[in-house]
């Protein structure tokens, strides 16, 4: 029996949890803490199996959309709906979900089984389903040899491995995620998102709400990534589209680098789904529909997407005055100046190195350029 | 130079050579345990200075002793369920369930500590009393002609001025405890399916165990030896060990009796505050 097929097996949660649904909706949700508003209106979906990632600042209200889900903040306004069902007025206990926190927040005075075991008590379950659900979840985090020991006796990377399975042993429709790998160290961290993932690869109904502060672990993950700037939604997209073309400056600079240099529109270009722009005296072709000719973007080309050959044709070809070259093993980072502008590039390759003070040449693809507003939410 | 003053302490220490705490020790020796050999030794001795075993071990056979042994007992053990249970209830309130104020009331509460014990007691008198407000509008209102509450001059009256006196000593330690409960425990298992009583029973109240112990037991070291509330509130016969002690010194100049009976005490508080030290003692680690 493949772990998968234990999952799917008799349950208690798992069928009424299928009828009722997991897909989540913010339907204008805000939240106020004594009168002050930390989430301005919401409104999104995370379709039932999806996993969104939210990112955005510290402060900026992705803990709070996650509480919201979880129950233990009331909107100010707006409703909740899980599995198409408003639940915005459910006690936690009611809703079927389950969290993975920072902290960990397993029960100190508890076994590791025991800590598994108390979702699956506390919603009556019978005896023989709770030892067959401990055993399994365990088995999920390879922790069953671990079953008997206290949490105070494990690693954090072992008590986040309980703390996971203690959420999973409830099957619930909705794992909520808030930061939960921050506590570990960088490489503990990588081999939990990948087992995050092939969990999830097993469980492709589960739906995943994954709050984090690291741009690398949503853009691994997540299917969408939800960008949150102040308290509102500032970028929603599936993670490849939304680091390709980021909608604006916040949602560029906060995936990953990106060169932001302001541009005047000039006018549609004949190919569909471009246009061309005056980045100073040099005429540019980036990819981008509906800017009007005269308005003022910002062509965006994340560094690695510059190269100082010329590789096809219809290349763009900009020309900046080498300031910096940092060589760091496997990349070269370059910094030029533009106008008034830094350009930032990163080389794999590099057989002859520029000097400082040099003039050269950066060529991009118009389809890895493309033309966003300064500001602007969703 | 910083050698220097590293080493500047050991020194002190070293040219003191241990010898320091022996007047702080002697000062202690001759405040605290002097009186208690004196009461040992008192409690073996009759009137006529000669050893007289035989006294003391009468008077702690005889009927008066036993009775308050066994009211000591009761009332110590009624009250301290009684405290325990309302510190409970008020500190689960107060830490979890806040209202507007609830810090403010935590402190009256806390203030009760500050109070002399009888102060209480006096004020129940006042209200619950034979000619206290309660029993006045009772009499009026109804027209009867006797005070219809009169549970005041029992172990009842008793017992209700020690829970109101005393928990605030349990509610304290509570509190301490459960502001060290972590907050996302209590979501996580909320979230799991867990509903409040549940919450309370398996996660809060182990996080608890050590300050209920600790707190409990403080309360039962303190009943056993109350003695204002007892004589204040003058119940006919509510006769505790602290009570009989004073009424056998004072009142029958029965000094040996006396001591005899205050050894039995002294023990039965020693033996509670070692439960407290022990539980404490967990509340600190
Ligand atoms: N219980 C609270 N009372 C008052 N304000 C709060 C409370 N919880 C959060 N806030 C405020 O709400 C805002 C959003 O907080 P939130 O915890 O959602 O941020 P976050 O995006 O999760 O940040 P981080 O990445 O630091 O965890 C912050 O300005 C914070 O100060
Ligand atoms: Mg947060």
């Amino acid at each position: 029996m493949t772990v998968s097929a234990a999952l799917r097996g008799a349950e208690v949660s798992a069928a009424a949890n299928a009828a009722a649904g997991s897909e989540v909706a913010f339907d204008k949700v805000s939240v106020a803490y004594r009168g002050s508003v930390v989430l301005k209106p919401l409104t999104m979906s995370v379709a039932a199996g999806e996993i969104l990632a939210m990112i955005g600042p510290s402060g900026s209200g992705k803990t709070t959309a996650l509480r919201a889900v979880a129950g233990f903040v009331r909107p100010a306004a707006g409703r909740i709906l899980i599995g198409g069902t408003d639940v915005t007025n459910l006690p936690p206990y009611e809703r079927g979900l389950a969290m993975v926190v920072q902290n960990y927040a397993l029960f100190p005075h508890m076994r590791v089984s025991e800590n598994v075991a108390f979702g699956l008590n506390a919603r009556g379950a019978a005896r023989d389903l709770i030892a067959q659900r401990v055993e399994d979840s365990l088995r999920i985090v390879g922790m069953s040899k671990f079953a008997s020991r206290f949490p105070r006796e494990l690693s954090g990377g072992q008590q986040q491995r309980v703390a996971i399975a203690r959420a999973l042993a409830v099957r619930p429709r909705v794992l909520l995620l808030d930061e939960p790998l921050s506590a570990l160290d960088a490489q503990i961290r990588r081999s939990m998102v990948e087992e995050i993932a092939r969990l999830h690869a097993d469980l492709p109904d589960l739906t995943i709400l994954y709050v984090t502060h690291d741009q690398s672990e949503a853009l691994t993950l997540a299917d969408r990534i939800a960008i949150l700037k102040d308290g509102e939604l500032s970028a929603i997209g599936a993670a490849g589209e939304l680091y390709r073309r980021p909608p604006n400056r916040f949602a560029a600079e906060f995936l990953g680098r990106a060169n932001l240099l302001p541009v005047v529109v000039e006018r549609v270009a004949q190919q569909s789904g471009f246009v061309e722009a005056r980045l100073g005296e040099t005429r540019v072709v980036a990819s981008g529909a509906d800017h009007p000719a005269g308005a003022e973007r910002l062509l965006c080309v994340r560094p690695q997407n510059l190269t100082l050959t010329c590789e096809a044709e219809r290349s763009n070809r900009i020309e900046a005055v080498l300031r910096e070259i940092h060589w760091q093993g496997e990349l070269t980072h370059l910094v030029a100046e533009i106008g008034e502008s830094i350009l930032r590039v990163v080389a794999t390759r590099l057989p002859n190195p520029p000097a400082r003070g040099d003039k050269l040449e950066f060529f991009f693809s118009p389809s890895d350029a493309n033309l966003i507003v300064e500001d602007g939410s969703v | 130079m910083s050698d220097a003053v590293a080493l500047a302490p050991r020194a002190a220490r070293l040219n003191l050579g241990g010898w320091w705490v022996a007047p702080p020790l002697a000062v202690l020796a001759l405040l605290f345990l002097y009186p208690l050999i004196l009461i040992g030794r008192a409690a073996l001795i009759d009137d006529s200075g000669a050893l007289n075993l035989a006294a003391a071990w009468g008077v702690l056979n005889s009927r008066a002793f036993l009775n308050a042994l066994i009211n000591t007992a009761e009332i110590a053990l009624a009250s301290t369920i009684g405290c325990v249970i309302l510190g409970l209830t008020l500190g689960l309130i107060l830490a979890f369930a806040p209202f507007p104020g609830a810090g403010l009331v935590a402190q009256v509460i806390d203030t009760f500590i500050a109070l002399p014990t009888f102060l209480v007691t006096l004020a129940f008198t006042f209200l619950y009393g034979s000619a206290g407000i309660l029993n006045g509008a009772l009499t009026s209102g109804l027209g009867l002609d006797h005070p219809p509450v009169d549970f005041l001059y029992s172990a009842w009256g008793v017992i209700l001025a020690e829970v109101t006196v005393y928990t605030p000593f349990v509610l304290r330690p509570l509190l301490a405890a459960f502001s060290l409960v972590d907050r996302s425990q209590i979501e996580v298992a909320s979230l799991l399916g867990a509903r409040p009583l549940r919450i309370v029973r398996q996660v809060i109240l182990p996080a608890a165990l050590p300050a209920i112990v600790a707190g409990g037991s403080l309360c039962l070291l303190l009943t056993v030896n109350e003695f204002g509330i007892v004589l204040f509130i003058g119940a006919k016969g509510v006769i505790t060990l602290p009570l009989l002690i004073y009424s056998k010194a004072i009142q029958e100049s029965d000094y040996q009796g006396a001591c005899a009976i205050a050894i039995v005490n002294v023990a039965l508080s020693l033996a509670l505050f070692s439960l407290y030290r022990a539980a404490a003692r967990r509340l600190g680690g």
